[in-house]
């Protein structure tokens, strides 16, 4: 762990990944990286190497917008008695796929 | 030799190159500049474990043949025993031996021969080892002036080891119809196609080409007869020690 170019200069990365069944990618941990194409191939030793995933994207971690936990009242409570904002009244037919 | 036929003993060259360096590889668990790139290392180390592994059955017990041989028995390259030096002689050593066994391998694979449905597996992570190589001589090569020099040192220090890997393999030189002649690996071609994308990189991460011998009269084809280079001797013991101490051990 010695050396000029220290782990902390590096910038951080957020990983997801599409698995082999999903549709979308998830969101799977984060790594230190020199760049875009670094963390692209780190990602894939660190998250993908037991054959989880098909194909990988790495955003910087500071080119995310987080939603703050003390907005989490304003945010989300108004949503939770409002059941007729859910689909749970409809019967769905056989054969629909990916809901 | 005579005894053994030909595709085992190709086998026996060919597994211990991956054997060897998977070892010095695994060397750096703990060690390694940061969590990320430790875990790339020994994921590298792996694929080669795993073909060490189906190469050396090819020939007879792995287990045997990896911690109870002797050092003039190993037919590994001298560069792979090279040891780890600072992380860009450890990069050095992966650029040099990850596009020889990438070419090399796609011409087996190609081929049909007895080391097709291997090499046709291995072609995927070998192809990945030289990417992983060329990504950080370029960034090591082209970063700061510190990591410029220390790199610059790896490829010159490593240089004197990149002419045996050309020395045509016993197995592997006829009847596998690889090439266009048929005649098995042109280790001509081979070797012209290595020099080009290894100096083609080196120029791209702004590193000089190394001008010095790319082997001795001393050091052709050495590795392959069984004659080692003195770091390799003391990799050996570290590697086979618990295995003699306590033959059969498992955990």
């Amino acid at each position: 762990m010695t050396g000029t170019a220290s782990h902390q200069d590096w910038p951080l990365w957020e990983v997801f990944v599409r698995s082999r069944r999903g549709l979308s990618h998830t969101h799977a941990g984060s790594l230190h990286a020199p760049d875009a194409e670094m963390a692209l191939r780190n990602a894939r030793d660190l998250y993908t190497r037991r054959s989880e995933g098909v194909s990988i994207w790495v955003v910087p971690s500071a080119a995310i917008t987080a939603s703050s936990p003390d907005e989490k009242d304003s945010f989300f409570e108004p949503a939770g008695d409002k059941p007729y904002r859910h689909p749970t009244f409809y019967e769905i037919p056989d054969g629909v796929k990916h809901l | 030799m005579s005894t053994v036929p030909a595709t085992r003993s190709a086998a026996l060259a060919l597994g211990d190159d991956a054997l060897i360096l998977s070892h010095r590889l695994g060397q750096w668990a703990g060690h390694a500049p940061v969590l990320e790139e430790e875990v790339a290392l020994a994921n590298i180390a792996l694929d080669l474990l795993g073909q060490a592994r189906i190469l050396l059955s090819l020939v007879g017990d792995e287990d045997e043949l990896a911690y109870r041989r002797e050092e003039r028995a190993f037919r590994n390259l001298q560069v792979v025993e090279q040891p780890n030096g600072d992380f860009a002689h450890t990069l050095a050593r992966q650029l040099y031996f990850s596009t020889y066994q990438h070419l090399l391998y796609a011409r087996l694979a190609a081929g049909g021969g007895a080391f097709a449905p291997l090499a046709a597996k291995a072609v995927k992570e070998t192809a990945y080892h030289r990417d992983h190589a060329e990504q950080w001589t370029l960034r090591l090569g082209d970063g700061t002036t510190e990591s410029h020099d220390r790199m610059q040192r790896a490829v010159d220090a490593l240089w004197r080891f990149t002419g045996e890997p050309f020395q045509p393999v016993e197995g592997l030189d006829a009847g596998l119809g690889t090439e266009a002649d048929g005649q098995g690996v042109d280790w001509q071609q081979l070797e012209s196609d290595w020099l080009a994308s290894v100096s083609g990189v080196l120029e791209r991460a702004t590193l000089a080409v190394p001008q010095g011998p790319r082997t001795g009269a001393w050091a052709a084809g050495a590795g392959r007869q069984g004659l080692h280079t003195e770091p390799f001797g003391l990799m050996l013991a570290e590697m086979q020690h618990l295995h003699r101490s306590h033959p059969g051990a498992t955990w």
